[in-house]
């Protein structure tokens, strides 16, 4: 691959007895929105902490942007992970009472931005968003599809270099399912913003570049690490 | 489904003769239809021509003399093109890849990879699909979203298969 973004090399992980990851390499090129599939438990959640530096693989190495992950303390990762990773989960991860703008602003403020730049970006992702007129609202005053494209918001008003979206519109009904995902696509694309997509949802796959798929806790058509 | 495949599939099991090969066929792909003898013994015939399949012998019955046939390496060859194909995504596809899975597991093929090939391809027309729907006039949109949500069922069916493969192959090897 020309210019990958992300580079992980002979993963593996287990929690005990139980292998969760059992050899995965994968390159994410620069830009490019990959869906992640695979069954419930079939380690796609384990390899996108491990991708993210959430979670530390048991061997091989994941370099992010240029920065070896598997290299860092858990410190190091925390930080790089604040300023250069990020997350849109399924739900529950606006803080209820905050607004719009004070949710999105958070990171910023966080890797140290000062407020009054940190509340301006934070208005001008709300707008690429459609969101301007909700920035003064708090979570609870929204619906499900404009809490989620705050997230979004959020996840990319410090400008990381991958966003890791989890089922991101998996609480979603399928016509505001769609509206998040095309308003969060269209932004990162437009932004260059590469995207790790994980999905059990076909539907929401298809909008990626690609998919790789999961399963035993290698991707699919290749074989754990001590078989090669 | 092409049933001069799927009966080839059972043929590669082993030599067999008509008689034997219908019942087989009734046990595993008839529930919605069953084989009629004249299908077997004409379609029997049109892979002797081509070379698929071949008489190695012949056994006493309760009527006439029974032949047993056998595939030849050109049939296992036409076989196992066949079933490492991807199909397009078409109303016929369940019962074509119904045939492939049960025919792999049968013959200790890898069901799963199959499987795996047929997710991509659908996956990969899903991801046509929508790239269209974008910008497309709603009533085109509404045509695309039928035929996703058509692809997407045939998706579930394979995701549930792939779950079940250790289950099926049992179930497969009872009646085959």
């Amino acid at each position: 691959m020309a210019d990958p973004i992300i580079t992980a090399s002979g993963l593996t992980k287990s929690f005990g007895a139980t292998a969760a990851l059992r050899g995965i390499d994968l390159e994410v090129a620069r830009g490019e929105v990959v869906a992640v599939m695979g069954p419930s438990g079939s380690g796609k959640s384990t390899l996108i902490h491990c991708l993210a530096g959430v979670l530390a693989p048991d061997t091989g190495s994941v370099a992010v942007d240029g920065t070896e992950l598997t290299a860092l303390s858990a410190d190091a990762r925390a930080r790089f992970r604040l300023e250069r990773i990020g997350f849109v989960f399924q739900f529950g991860q606006l803080l209820p009472d905050l607004t719009a703008v004070e949710n999105v602003a958070l990171p910023l403020l966080m890797a140290g931005a000062r407020r009054r730049d940190a509340n301006e970006r934070s208005l001008q992702w709300l707008d690429r968003l459609d969101l301007a007129d909700q920035a003064g609202k708090s979570p609870g005053d929204m619906s499900g599809g404009q809490a989620q494209r705050v997230a979004i918001a959020r996840a990319l008003a410090p400008q990381p270099s991958v966003v890791f979206a989890d089922e991101p519109t998996g609480s979603l009904d399928s016509v505001a399912a769609e509206n998040v995902l095309t308003a969060m696509l269209d932004v990162v694309r437009e932004s260059g913003t590469t995207v790790v997509l994980i999905t059990h949802d076909a539907r929401t796959a298809a909008h990626a570049d690609r998919e790789v798929i999961v399963r035993d806790g290698l991707l699919s058509g290749t074989a754990p690490v001590g078989a090669r | 489904m092409d049933r001069s495949l799927a009966l080839l599939g059972l043929m590669s099991t082993g030599p067999t003769h008509g008689y034997d090969l219908k019942n087989r066929y009734d046990a595993i792909f008839g529930a919605a239809r069953a084989i009629a003898y004249g299908q077997i013994y004409s379609t029997l015939a049109r892979m002797i021509r081509d070379g698929l399949i071949e008489q190695v012998g012949q056994e006493p019955g309760a009527g006439p003399d029974r032949k047993r046939y056998a595939v030849t390496s050109a049939g296992r060859d036409h076989l196992a093109a066949w079933l490492r194909e991807a199909d397009t995504p078409s109303p016929d596809l369940q019962t074509n890849l119904f045939a492939k899975t049960v025919l792999a597991l049968l013959l200790d093929d890898d069901a799963d990879a199959l499987l795996d090939l047929q997710r991509r391809a659908h996956l990969a027309r899903m991801r046509e699909l929508t790239h269209a729907k974008a910008g497309a006039a709603l009533l085109d949109r509404l045509a695309i979203d039928y035929a996703l949500f058509q692809i997407e069922a045939d998706l579930r069916w394979i995701d549930l298969t792939s779950a079940r493969l250790t289950d099926i192959d049992e179930e497969v090897r009872h009646h085959g």
